[in-house]
């Protein structure tokens, strides 16, 4: 596991408020159906900008963002890389 | 009447509304309310007959009902406080020296348990709280003024204005099954006075940058839908809306069903929207109006008037 799944994971198990531990979740699992809750995503994503000191754009605020465990890695790694984030804002 | 400020001239100038001195605050003439008691009515009639719980909510509600509904952190910027004196006589004189120097009397203000109303049924959450409500579920029809912060020129958009809801409150499928079944007869009785109505997904105006992701859950998952008809312009505007709450205050409240959190909906007419819609649609003097819009209205306010005797 790399240091970013590590961190979402860790994020997850903190303010997902999910019933069973996210140790046991995989990748790709549907968070919703897992049980989070509209709410609790915006404390997911809040403490995600805090744990990678970065800030989603508008165009990420949507529910699709935070998924699964691969599409907020996904949208973790668009936000480091300059040509991806240059290709968000046009 | 091709644009909002151009219509409230119209209103105020025809004497259905009083400019209430402050941005989207009126003083109503007994012409205007006798419309919106009408309405209040019509919309109301189609209940009579189902185990509706009625309670009229007065203007203010508990401040700690904002507080445990989340409104605080949703919508922070519409909400509304009562503040009040709580010092003594002898800090009265000293702030009232410091106001006639200039000073801010506010400063010396502090927020009171109470609230202005955030909306009909979030009085009643409270009023539930801790309970178990049986398998079928309990349904309410209430009726309250309500206040979001929201100064604007457009009559449409009232600081105080009044709501009339149909909440229900139990299991998923019910809650669901109630905000569906309200949103067929609501279209069809706003069709029945006249009005262009469609139905459209919608969200609520969550406030900042985690609003953004409430709303788009709110829209993925067709939680709200408004009903929206021009009310006063010819662009179109939410008069009624349908809301499927989930569990957000079955969790917040500890509303339980059959052991699980209850899950909720409600269905709201505006109840003030909907009669500037009318006035907009119809024209300014009632007389005009069409007589079956009338005869509804009418025969609804007649047979309230009898109810309530």
């Amino acid at each position: 596991m790399s240091a970013m799944d590590g961190t979402i994971r860790r994020v997850l198990e903190a303010h997902g408020r999910l019933p069973a531990s996210t140790s046991q979740l995989k990748d790709d699992d549907d968070l919703y159906e897992r049980g989070l809750s509209s709410h609790a995503s915006v404390n997911v994503m809040l403490a995600l900008e805090d744990a990678f000191d970065v800030e989603f754009p508008d165009s990420l605020l949507r529910r699709g963002t935070f998924r699964s465990i691969a599409t907020i890695r996904e949208a973790l790694e668009g936000l480091a890389t300059p040509a991806a984030s240059k290709v968000e804002s046009s | 009447m091709s644009t909002s400020e151009g219509f409230r001239e119209e209103l105020l100038h025809a004497g259905l509304l009083v400019d209430g001195g402050v941005l989207g605050v009126y003083h109503r003439s007994f012409r205007y309310e006798a419309i919106v008691r009408g309405v209040q009515a019509y919309v109301s009639a189609p209940a009579s007959g189902e185990s509706f719980l009625q309670l009229a909510l007065p203007p203010v509600q508990a401040r700690s009902t904002l507080e445990r509904s989340g409104y605080v952190s949703s919508f922070p910027n519409l909400l509304g406080l009562v503040s009040s004196f709580a010092g003594t006589e002898k800090e009265v004189s000293a702030f009232l020296e410091e106001t006639d120097a200039g000073g801010d009397w506010m400063a010396r203000m502090t927020p009171t348990d109470v609230a202005l109303c955030s909306a009909a049924c979030h009085g009643l959450y409270p009023m539930l709280a801790g309970s178990s409500v049986p398998a079928e579920g309990r349904r309410y029809e209430v009726h309250a003024w309500c206040f979001r912060h929201e100064p604007s020129a457009d009559p449409a958009r009232m600081q105080s204005f009044r709501m009339h809801e149909f909440v229900y409150v139990g299991t998923p499928s019910g809650a669901e099954a109630h905000r569906e079944a309200w949103i067929g007869r609501a279209t069809g009785l706003l069709e029945g006075l006249g009005l262009a109505v469609d139905v459209v997904p919608a969200n609520d105006p969550f406030f900042g940058r985690a609003g953004r992701l409430l709303a788009s859950n709110q829209r993925t998952k067709e939680l709200k839908y408004e009903l929206v008809a021009p009310i006063s312009s010819v662009a179109p505007g939410a008069i009624s809306s349908g809301n499927y709450h989930e569990d957000h205050f079955g969790s917040a409240f500890d509303l339980l069903v059959d052991g699980e959190v209850a899950h909720s909906s409600c269905f709201a007419f505006g109840l003030d929207r909907i009669s500037l819609a009318l006035l907009y649609r119809h024209g300014l003097d009632t007389a005009d109006w069409p007589a079956d819009v009338l005869r509804r209205l009418t025969a609804d306010l007649d047979a309230g008037a009898r109810a309530a005797t």
